[in-house]
């Protein structure tokens, strides 16, 4: 069954980190990318550039209106996603869990329609 | 909060899963007994500020709990068998004695961790209905969905309640397989709570200490089982090494590089007394042999090596009583210490075809480990790599950053 881990953080947090540590931060994220591969269960996964590069579009009765930003106004902003294929759920959190983006800000864990 | 208000949360610390387990004892009725003691608990919020707390509060409560349920029960009469209700209803009508609640909190944990019970469910089930955790909680100490816990948890009352499930100590003839399901379930509560090694999340480092005042339940209230002393021993062992796992800056600290004066000695002294009692019954168990192990490394303490041979042998001695790859993996680690690691890798490569140990980072994080040892520098980097990938603990995370780095 396939499930998107969506990865929610406040940017301020990475903003303020060193540069050493955002190094092992990516090298975290290289590394669970990489275990995930092992473990055959990866269908995809992209990381977002920041929220403030972000462009929204809502079309009202008839009229187009196009935002600047992210629609939706909160400091977690999404990140990033993966997209796994596990048995269940349970294993799905399992997953969700060990993302290094669960260690500071949240990873939503979505079931996928199946097609 | 008034007074009153504390009474009632401090008596539902204090006796919660007692008053569950005479309420359902008599009725098999879990689900039962905890709503009508959730009625008793909030008549008890409304009631007391007015008159008062009662000298008795659980006998209160237990009284109106008592009435809930034989309400409860006419309602359901004409579906059954009504003289099998009569009874029960005179049963429970009695008024309780305060001097001498009895507690059934062991047979309702026998029943908790029954065999006809999913063995998933064993743990969460102990947690609800002895010690009142609910089931968000459970969920998210467990790494399972809410809806999904909730819904083990219900199945599981039902099945006690459906196929009858006896509120009773076994006998002599059943005792160790079903102690076994106990202890394992308990087992279970405690290392979830382990697991959140910063201690950082106050619902887990709850969980650790819940689990431990069950283990001294079961020992106090089966003092003859040498397994339930050894786990005991064993959780009280690990448990006092809990403030070493980390240093001042929030850094783990592997077993071989923690600061004994760090260790909770007293906590060490009370586990290895219940170890020494538990090997008077010459009956070792898995918890027992574990507990040794801890035991082993509790010897630094005298500024003693470690035995790493007699460390050997208790694996040995665990792997014959119940093979597991994480014990052969432990037995591996350690065997480098006598053997050196070129021999603890043969026996890992041994392991690696095991498919529960290929997502296990502890196996990455101990081949790695004795591959820089033996010189293998970038097969090392490639197995801490794995380990980094799989650990959900930050700061282990970035522990095995740090050594992927000294290579």
């Amino acid at each position: 069954m396939e499930y998107m881990l969506l990865i929610h953080s406040d940017p301020t947090g990475w903003a303020s980190l060193t540069e050493t540590q955002r190094a092992q931060g990516l090298a975290a994220y290289g590394a669970y990318t990489e275990a995930l591969r092992k473990a055959e269960v990866l269908r995809g996964s992209n990381r977002l550039r920041p929220a403030d590069a972000s462009t929204t579009v809502r079309v009202r009765e008839g009229k187009t209106e196009v935002l600047n930003g992210p629609f939706i106004e909160t400091r977690e902003q999404l990140g990033g996603y993966y997209l796994i294929d596990v048995t269940d759920l349970d294993a799905a959190l399992g997953w969700a869990a060990r993302c290094p983006g669960a260690s500071h800000g949240s990873v939503e864990v979505r079931p996928v329609w199946a097609m | 909060m008034t007074s009153a208000a504390e009474a009632a949360e401090a008596a539902a610390r204090r006796s919660y899963g007692k008053l569950v387990a005479i309420l359902a004892a008599r009725t098999g009725d879990v689900a039962g007994a905890e709503d009508a003691l959730s009625e008793a608990f909030g008549a008890a919020l409304a009631d007391w500020p007015v008159r008062g707390v009662p000298a008795t509060a659980e006998a209160w409560l237990l009284t109106v709990a008592r009435r809930r349920i034989v309400d409860a029960v006419r309602r359901r009469q004409q579906d059954d068998d009504a003289s099998r209700h009569f009874a029960l209803l005179e049963e429970l009508a009695e008024p309780a004695d305060a001097n001498a609640l009895p507690d059934r909190r062991l047979e309702l944990l026998f029943a908790c961790a029954h065999p006809g019970i999913d063995r998933q469910a064993h743990a969460p089930l102990m947690l609800q209905t002895v010690l009142g955790f609910d089931a968000g909680t459970i969920a998210s100490a467990f790494l399972v969905a809410p809806a999904a816990m909730g819904q083990r948890l219900v199945r599981a009352k039902a099945k006690i309640r459906q196929a009858g499930i006896g509120f009773r100590v076994p006998g002599p003839a059943e005792l160790p397989p079903r102690l076994d399901s106990v202890l394992e379930a308990i087992y279970a509560a405690y290392a979830e709570g382990w697991t959140d090694g910063g201690g950082a999340d106050p619902r887990r480092r709850n969980l650790a200490e819940e689990a431990i005042w069950l283990g001294r339940l079961v020992a106090a209230l089966l003092p003859g089982e040498a397994e339930a002393l050894g786990l005991l021993a064993l959780m009280l062992h690990a448990h006092a090494r809990r403030a070493a796992r980390r240093d001042a800056r929030g850094e783990y600290v592997p077993i071989a590089a923690q600061e004994v004066s760090r260790w909770d000695a007293a906590m060490i002294d009370e586990a290895e007394g219940l170890l020494h009692r538990a090997n008077a019954f010459a009956s070792p168990g898995r918890y027992q042999l574990e507990a040794a192990l801890q035991s082993a490394h509790s010897v630094r303490r005298a500024g003693a090596p470690v035995p790493w041979a007699a460390i050997v042998g208790l694996y040995d001695a665990l792997q014959a009583l119940s093979p597991s790859p994480v014990t052969a993996l432990n037995r591996a680690v350690a065997s480098a210490e006598v053997q050196g690691p070129a021999a603890a890798l043969a026996a890992l490569d041994a392991l690696g075809s095991d498919a529960r140990l290929r997502d296990y980072q502890p196996y990455w994080a101990a081949r790695a480990e004795l591959l820089a040892r033996a010189g293998h520098a970038a097969q090392a980097r490639a197995a801490y790599e794995r380990a980094i990938g799989l650990e959900r603990d930050e700061a282990v995370r970035r522990f095995l950053q740090q050594r992927a780095a000294l290579l």
